[in-house]
């Protein structure tokens, strides 16, 4: 731990003497191409999000450097962290990433990465996607209550649920349900978010625990339904869907949609990137993608947005405790 | 009648002048986009997404759909006239186009695989239009397991090839799954054979890094080394004369062609899989099921046609589960989805009703794509023709830097340059001890959609083997690939016992 309180007093004396030396001259630009960087596959939910981002900076012409996209999808994120975390000189101004909480939890599972994700820099949380327990409609299941008969009438690990990969959002759901309900669910790991819509709609798994977005179109066909969110009010979108809450588990998880700066980013840079995403924030194209997708979550920047870390990030090494992964 | 009614209204939207002009510049651009080593349609279509959003969503989409199938033909150029796969869907193409090519036959090559591209969009192209409902019902059914069964059917196309050593054939498959499995453990999410922790292990090897090093730098090496240095150029001419005598001759592979339509159609319509293994695996039942398998990687024109018309009918087919069902069927069209989040538009299972004129509107472009990549792709032959007439101490420092941009491309990054390099010379010399190659493709591919397969199969059955066979369609595809696997091998084993 005594590195990182070194990190981040040396990169707190680097930001106030590089303040100090600056003043208040003219207001930073990017001197070259900026490296957006995506944690996940080309086509996956935070794809999606980093393209939109990048045709609303294009369309207002917000930046008089274009944003390139590189994805860096390897080993659950550790690629694009890792080449975070080294870049150096120039590029450590012009290197941002569009993250998720895989953010925390794959320092946590791969300690040989040597990454610490509260040293990275702080831009702008652009949302937090939402949760829910999905099933097919022809399984006749409607609630919780019928849910948790269902799956102990198939029997120990008879119940398949589909979700994103092990120790992902989705396995730390599931591992839920199965400690709170007393449950034997078991979790088959596919790729990406849509994958599992498929799965949950061709009836090759039982339940899912997809974003809204992900579910949005079959649910919409009327082949799968929404049992109950995992929220703390309901989602508009799904009006007779529970939240836990209201069943009397207080639980609710969210995924960060963020966009973080290379770790030692110059202040100026930072404050460059936090302006710009914030006028990305209020575009009509980013509220309207906001709206249709079910995504919570205010705009979070700079301290608030490290203090949000923090906390989740101990959650996060909290639940996988739990499950076993670390 | 409705589905016509419904295209006819497409071909309305299609045919307004801005659509039009939209699929021609896109299918010409896709073809440049295609030949490029490196570029491909994937990543063709992603760089232009953002500034093509500014443009309404159909003609926006129509010109990347354009865009794709252009680069499907485009991809076969390179293949055919510098032996360095221009796009990953044309890795197949390589096998025979090359060949074909050093024999002096290249315009034939490159017409073959324009016209069974053109035959295989047209087929898919018909039947999405008529049969797109049910078809996604049947992607919808298909499940882990059933995809096993497909890989194991792909893999027995490939062990299946008459000619070729098992043994040596076995050897191939395994280094190409070795190299497939390097990066991340899909299933438990951890980072495996990251050889001395190097992080650019972890995105895996890329299998064009492995296609380009075997067949863009092996094809230097070894032009370096049958011509002792002295490199005659390759004997290449072109006429209409002999554009309509391939033609004729392609009349024989007609049966190739539509066998490489359908096969990939199907394939395509497959979440996860797309036009990459579907050409490689058109490739691999057409050898098998050849009367001569043994002249296919000699220049077999058959070797041209089926991967050919296999990745354009799967590029059609992958648009069926992104319209139907929301989900990519390929790479490319994952970018697509996003582009169609960023219109605004829902893609699932209820597009078709909720916007029509999208949905059609896209259809009907792809039948003019089609029809004018074709045009298009014969009217540049001469111009390709003439590429092959350069000689080779400028052609080949050529070749070298489009395998060194063709490596860096898909990750941006330069291990992987080195990576390809070394891929060069080991498949250099494995083809100097006559090692099979296209199979370690093959594995490369088809490695990663197996193993995951597999596994969340067995998870699934609680790791029991049976799940394969009780369910209806898994257990037909099983069988099939068990047959296809056994016969070769008892065949070679007999030979064994009477030599």
């Amino acid at each position: 731990m005594t590195i990182n309180k070194t990190v981040l007093a040396a990169s707190a004396a680097v930001a106030l003497s590089a303040a100090l030396v600056a003043g208040p001259a003219a207001a930073w630009e990017p001197k070259k191409p900026v490296d957006f960087v995506i944690m996940a596959g080309k086509g996956g939910g935070a794809d999606k999000m980093a393209r939109l981002l990048q045709s609303v900076i294009d369309k207002y012409d917000l930046s008089s450097k274009p944003f390139v996209p590189v994805n860096k999808p390897g080993g659950s994120g550790a690629e694009a962290l890792v080449h975070l975390n080294k870049t150096k000189g120039l590029a450590k101004d012009h290197t941002i990433m569009v993250t998720l909480n895989s953010f925390y939890t794959t320092p946590m599972r791969q300690p040989n990465l040597k990454v610490d994700p509260l040293t990275f820099t702080p831009i702008a949380r652009m949302a937090e996607d939402t949760f829910c327990l999905w099933v097919h409609k022809d399984s006749g299941v409607k609630t919780v209550d019928e849910y948790v008969a269902a799956v102990k009438a198939k029997g120990d690990g008879g119940w398949l649920m589909g979700g994103t990969g092990k120790a992902s959002e989705d396995n730390l759901l599931t591992n839920f349900l199965n400690r709170t309900y007393d449950l034997k669910i078991k979790y088959i790991p596919f790729k990406g978010g849509g994958g599992v819509a498929k799965a949950l709609a061709g009836g090759n798994v039982h339940s899912s625990v997809n974003n809204p977005s992900e579910a949005l179109g079959f649910y919409e066909a009327g082949t799968v339904l929404p049992i109950a969110c995992f929220t703390p009010e309901r989602i508009g979108l799904f009006p007779d869907a529970p939240t836990f809450k209201e069943l009397g588990n207080d639980y609710s998880y969210f995924m960060q949609r963020s966009v973080v700066g290379a770790p030692g980013m110059s202040a100026e840079a930072a404050k460059w990137y936090q302006n710009l995403f914030q006028t990305v924030f209020t575009s009509d194209e980013w509220i309207d993608y906001r709206k249709k997708k079910a995504l919570q979550g205010e705009y979070l920047t700079g301290k608030g947005l490290q203090e949000y870390w923090k906390v989740e990030n101990d959650r996060h090494m909290k639940m996988l405790k739990e499950i076993g992964e670390i | 009648m409705e589905t016509l009614g419904h295209l006819m209204d497409g071909f309305g939207v299609a045919l307004s002048w801005f659509n039009f002009l939209m699929v021609i510049v896109g299918v010409t651009l896709g073809l440049f986009i295609g030949a490029m080593p490196g570029l491909g349609s994937v990543n063709g279509v992603a760089i232009l997404l953002p500034m093509i959003v500014q443009v309404p969503a159909t003609s926006g989409i129509i010109f990347l759909g354009a865009i794709y199938y252009g680069a499907m033909y485009g991809g076969a150029i390179s293949s055919i006239m510098l032996g360095i796969p221009g796009a990953s869907t044309a890795v197949a193409t390589t096998f025979d186009g090359r060949p074909m090519a050093r024999k002096g036959l290249a315009d034939q090559a490159l017409v073959a695989a324009a016209s069974a591209s053109f035959v295989g969009g047209t087929i898919s192209v018909v039947l999405f239009t008529m049969f797109a409902p049910p078809l996604a019902a049947v992607a919808l059914k298909f499940g882990p397991p059933e995809e096993f069964a497909l890989m194991l059917l792909a893999f027995a196309t490939f062990i299946g090839l008459g000619g070729d050593d098992i043994p040596k054939t076995f050897f191939s498959i395994a280094i190409g799954l070795v190299l497939s499995a390097v990066g991340l453990d899909i299933v438990s999410g951890e980072p495996r054979l990251t050889f001395f922790d190097i992080s650019g292990f972890l995105h895996g090897v890329n299998f064009l890094v492995l296609a380009i090093g075997i067949y863009g730098i092996g094809e230097i090496l070894w032009t370096l080394e049958t011509s002792g240095g002295k490199v005659e150029m390759s004997q290449a001419t072109v006429s209409v004369k002999r554009i309509l005598a391939s033609l004729k001759k392609l009349i024989g592979s007609i049966w190739t062609m539509l066998m490489g339509s359908f096969l990939g159609f199907f394939v395509g319509i497959l979440p996860a899989a797309g036009a990459t293994p579907g050409s490689l695996m058109a490739y691999g039942l057409a050898k098998s099921l050849d009367k001569n398998p043994e002249t296919f990687g000699e220049g077999n024109i058959k070797g041209v046609a089926a991967p050919e018309a296999a990745n354009n009918a799967a590029s059609t087919g992958s648009m069926l589960p992104m319209l139907t069902l929301g989900i990519p069927g390929s790479p490319t069209t994952a970018i697509l989805l996003g582009g169609m989040v960023i219109w605004g538009l829902e893609p699932g299972p209820r597009l078709f009703e909720t916007e029509p004129q999208f949905v059609w509107g896209l259809i009907a472009s792809l039948y003019i794509a089609n029809f004018f990549s074709l045009v298009v792709n014969i009217a540049f032959i001469p111009a390709f023709i003439s590429v092959l007439k350069t000689p080779f101490t400028i052609l080949a420092p050529i070749i070298f830097i489009l395998c060194v941009v063709g490596g860096y491309a898909p990750t941006q990054d330069m291990h992987d340059v080195w990576l390809m390099f070394l891929f060069g010379v080991v498949g250099y010399l494995m083809r100097k001890l006559d090692y099979p190659m296209a199979p370690a493709v093959l594995a490369i591919v088809l490695g990663p959609l197996a193993e995951t397969s597999m596994r969340q199969s067995l998870l699934m059955s609680s790791g029991s083997p049976a799940i394969f066979f009780n369910r209806p369609i898994a257990a037909a595809i099983t069988v099939i690939a068990i047959i296809l696997l056994a016969l070769p091998l008892i065949k070679f084993f007999k030979n064994k016992r009477t030599s």
